[in-house]
């Protein structure tokens, strides 16, 4: 049963996606998306119900797959044309070269150089591809609703792109499958396949508006994905030409065993993670795809794209537990995470302060995959649900505002609570989610501080070093944006023209983020307890219940506490002043009388710090840094495997 | 057992604590300064007058925000002393700082949200150093568990983390607020930012204010004793003197030292975090 669902689950969303891009009429095509993620969803939750009435066992699936495996050659290499093709018409001729190289060298491995592979199951489902699984379809097709409505509202605010709603769609639900397929794959060469094809969806949306700045950017995203492509088959081609087998549980099995070869294989697909979650020094690529219309900057940029890139690092976790390639993920996720944070603050573009913040949870998972041990692999996992969760949220959030107020920057949301209730609210619940305790993003970092302590000396101090100041930056920027939400100044509400799809997407969110702040200890028990049990055997909760559930208990007052409060004060008998200005207040709390005796406006602005933290003070050092780790430490991890 | 009734002795005595630290304060202060001073019951009479004063606000927002600010400390301070988990008890207290935050900036109000910008920075500066006074104290116990180090025996842990030590009493200067780094408020309000966070805070919310500041002050001297406690009697002696002649220190340096822009106090706050706890750290790790 299982069996037949998989290839349901991966196909039905390029159905859609055919139906949407022939579709032209707006109303039909809405229909076709609101049903089409339906339906998705619902496939998938009928998977996760069958496995689970299954046992919950991990079920291996497909090992024999000839025709299958010549079909997704073909795509490979029709994907390899596409690129060449798009890289030449802009005369990118070394990301051409980047691509052939790559897909042509597995096409050979595979069907010309006459290695005997071991047939092994080409899919797996256990309980992280679960979850995985969840996240893209919950998410996914949460945002692929939103897209309809934000889609139209950005036509009307932006009149000067070409409306190419009949290309953008349809590719939210080819990623949609591809991405079933990446985190559903074993095999490595199948999944190296989705992989490629998450990188050129990505390229294609961020160069939505065909703007130059929209494609230099795209092809920057590119190259650099390639590049970590590259790494991934020159990863697939040596374990496979050494070991006989391009199974993923293989190679974690021999990389843990510490046998050089795979470790280095390892290193290979870490590199590619690396690029794929816009880690240092690929971080740039990232920030390029935020002029990418909202609905892909949520899906791919920050909710389930990027994530491909830590699934496979928690993944090779325990094979890099204590040895090179663990040191090096951990320091570039330690840097990324401190220097991201860093980057943050001095900036205002909204949605720019996003992508820094993703690139630096992403750090942080990252800087958790390569310590490999049991509890970090447990921050990791809840690093990621949270993430998608709250991420996917903001970004949507932004988005509804951008559409409605026609800004985006984080100055223009003073006092959004009063013009903007329903959007203001939503984004405070999402930046809590993102660092305030008892949210679940900071039980994870709690969890990792927790672990690295106990990582290694010269090691664990300086990735505890990395947490605290990383901790500390990440403070400043979110409570920033915080206190610019909730300021009041008595300004009329606006029209809203977020629409219902949007909202109820919001809504979703909103709830499934409580929910499963709620839910914490419940899903610790027996969802993340048990991965980690098949992946390192008994481990001890790297939280104990207790403090769990003291987290739940805060987590109730921050949640009903000012509620109450706000309830009960309102019986209280006050009056209502005007702020202290002093003594040169006109009459309003938004304007003084200036030194010409005028009227002025008052302006409150936060800090930005630039002088400081400016992007052109961090990040050249933090590139150096982490290209300098990269190159001396895969260095050599290669070297020291290949003599 | 002991623990809640720890606990419960700290949620009704920390106040009266607090209180007479702070009649202290202005004592200790006053006599510094060549002045006779208040009883050291001023500041208590102070809030019997602040909560008797008609509500005036400028929104409704800051007075609940001000008392989730208030609720918050406490919940950290009574975790802190039912002997749980440090760093939760410290994620507590970052949580309710935030709260402040809003509170200030809810106002829209110029000397207000200046005040909760430097806040901020403020919270920034002391940050790394109060996660790492957890992950120091772990690293000579074993523990995050505050009753459990409380109760480990051997040398007073302060032995091994003199680093930790040196830079926590630092940052407990940034903490509540005081001369040098009162950055973010000011005890006289005809300085340049007036009263910062608390320029438009008065009569119950104000009163929310000093409550919560007694609560913490209690919690941090708490934090300071941890590191002289070994389970015995004696130790818990040590504690005590320990952490009054930290709080006298804090009023000297008060006394003595004019406010430091916040370049300067974020530059010294990371530098001593760096310095001391950091290479505190490294030994420690060395060592293991």
């Amino acid at each position: 049963m299982i069996a037949n669902l998989v290839p349901v689950l991966i196909l039905f969303p390029f159905l859609v996606a055919a139906a949407t891009a022939l579709i032209k009429e707006d109303q039909l095509r809405g229909c076709v998306i609101y049903t089409g993620s339906a339906v998705t969803i619902v496939a998938a939750l009928t998977l996760v119900a069958q496995w689970a009435l299954g046992g919950a066992q991990t079920v291996e699936l497909y090992v024999e797959t000839g025709t299958v495996d010549h079909i997704i050659l073909a795509c490979e290499l029709l994907l390899m044309c596409l690129v060449i093709f798009l890289s030449c018409a802009h005369g990118k001729f070394p990301i051409a070269m980047l691509s052939a190289v790559q897909t042509l060298g597995v096409v050979w491995f595979e069907v010309l150089s006459g290695v005997e592979l071991e047939e092994k199951a080409h899919m797996v489902i256990d309980r992280f591809t679960i979850i995985m699984v969840l996240i893209v379809a919950c998410v996914g097709c949460l945002i692929a609703t939103y897209a309809v409505g934000y889609m139209r509202g950005y036509h009307q605010h932006h009149t000067e792109f070409a409306d190419r709603r009949s290309f953008f769609l349809p590719l939210l639900f080819v990623f949609i499958g591809a991405m079933f397929g990446l985190v559903l794959s074993a095999n490595m060469a199948w999944m190296y396949f989705f992989w490629e094809i998450t990188s050129v969806i990505s390229f294609l949306l961020i160069g939505y508006t065909q703007t130059e700045e929209a494609v230099t950017n795209s092809f920057r995203a590119l190259w650099m994905n390639l590049l970590g492509g590259l790494g991934y088959a020159a990863g697939i081609i040596w374990f496979g030409w050494t070991y006989g087998t391009i199974d993923l549980y293989d190679l974690v099995a021999s990389g843990s065993a510490g046998e050089a070869v795979a470790i280095g294989c390892v290193a290979l697909l870490a590199f590619a993670a690396l690029t794929k979650s816009a880690q240092l020094p690929f971080s740039q690529w990232l920030l390029g795809a935020m002029v990418a219309p909202t609905p892909s900057s949520a899906l791919l940029h920050s909710a389930t794209m990027v994530k491909a890139g830590v699934y496979l690092l928690l993944r090779l976790a325990p094979a890099m537990h204590g040895n090179l390639a663990g040191y090096m993920v951990a320091f570039i996720g330690g840097l990324t995470f401190f220097s991201a944070s860093l980057m943050a603050i001095s900036t205002s573009d909204g949605k720019r302060v996003l992508a820094f913040s993703t690139i630096s949870n992403l750090g942080l998972i990252t800087a958790c995959a390569g310590v490999g041990s049991a509890e970090t692999v447990w921050a990791g996992l809840f690093l990621i649900v949270f993430h998608a969760v709250s991420k996917s949220m903001l970004f949507q959030c932004i988005g509804a505002i951008e559409n409605t107020t026609h800004s985006r920057d984080v100055e223009s949301m003073h006092g959004l609570i009063q013009r903007q209730p329903k959007l203001a609210t939503i984004m405070i619940i999402g930046i809590c989610g993102m660092f305030l305790a008892p949210f679940g993003m900071l039980i994870s970092k709690w969890a990792a501080l927790k672990s690295f302590v106990e990582a290694g000396r010269i090691f664990g101090t300086l990735l505890v070093l990395m947490v605290c100041f990383g901790s500390a930056t990440t403070l400043l920027y979110w409570s920033k944006w915080l206190s610019k939400l909730v300021a009041i100044n008595h300004t009329k509400p606006q029209k809203d023209i977020t629409e219902q799809g949007e909202y109820l997407s919001l809504f979703l969110h909103a709830a499934a983020m409580v929910l499963i702040c709620l839910c914490f200890p419940v899903l610790s028990g027996k969802l993340m307890q048990p991965i980690l049990e098949t992946m390192y055997g008994a481990v001890d909760p790297t939280i104990s219940t207790g403090n769990l559930i003291i987290m739940v208990v805060l987590l109730a007052c921050v949640l009903v506490l000012p509620a109450l409060l706000a309830t009960l004060s309102k019986k209280v008998q006050r009056r209502e002043v005007l702020n202290y200005m002093a003594g040169i207040n006109t009459g309003d709390n938004n304007h003084f009388i200036d030194t010409m005796g005028n009227d002025k406006e008052l302006q409150l602005s936060a800090w930005y710090l630039e002088n400081w933290f400016g992007e052109n003070k961090v990040m050249k050092p933090s590139l150096i840094a982490a290209v300098a780790i990269i190159v001396l430490m895969l260095g050599v991890i290669l070297g020291g495997a290949l003599v | 057992m002991m623990r809640i009734v720890l606990c419960v002795v700290y949620l009704i005595a920390a106040p009266f604590v607090g209180c007479l630290l702070d009649g202290c304060d202005r004592k200790i202060t006053a006599r510094m300064q060549g002045r006779q001073g208040p009883s050291v019951y001023q500041p208590w009479w102070d809030l019997q007058k602040l909560l008797a004063k008609e509500r005036l606000m400028v929104n409704p927002s800051q007075f609940y925000l001000m008392a989730s600010y208030t609720v918050f400390v406490v919940i950290s301070g009574a975790l802190f002393f039912c002997g749980s988990d440090l760093l939760l008890v410290f994620f507590a207290l970052t949580t309710s700082e935030m709260f402040m935050v809003l509170a200030a900036s809810t106002t829209s109000s110029p000397y207000s949200s200046m005040g909760a910008n430097r806040e901020l920075i403020q919270m920034t500066s002391s940050e790394p150093m109060v996660l790492l006074t957890a992950v120091g104290l772990y690293l000579a116990t074993g523990t995050f568990s505050v009753a459990e180090t409380a109760a480990m025996g051997g040398l007073p842990i302060i032995c091994k983390l003199p680093g930790f030590f040196i830079g926590f009493v630092f940052i407990l200067t940034i903490k509540m607020r005081k001369s040098p780094f009162d950055v973010s408020t000011s005890h006289h309000a005809h300085q340049e930012m007036v009263k910062g966070v608390t320029t438009e805070m008065s009569g119950a919310t104000l009163a929310c204010e000093t409550i919560a500041n007694w609560y913490e002050h209690v919690m941090l001297m708490g934090i300071i004793g941890l590191f002289c406690l070994n389970g015995t009697v004696w130790s818990m002696l040590l504690a005590i003197v320990v952490a009054l002649a930290v709080y006298f220190l804090e009023v000297l340096i008060d006394n003595t030292s004019a406010r430091v822009k916040w370049q300067t106090m974020f530059k010294l706050a990371w530098g001593v975090t760096i310095v001391c706890a950091g290479v505190n750290l490294f030994v420690l790790q060395m060592l293991r």
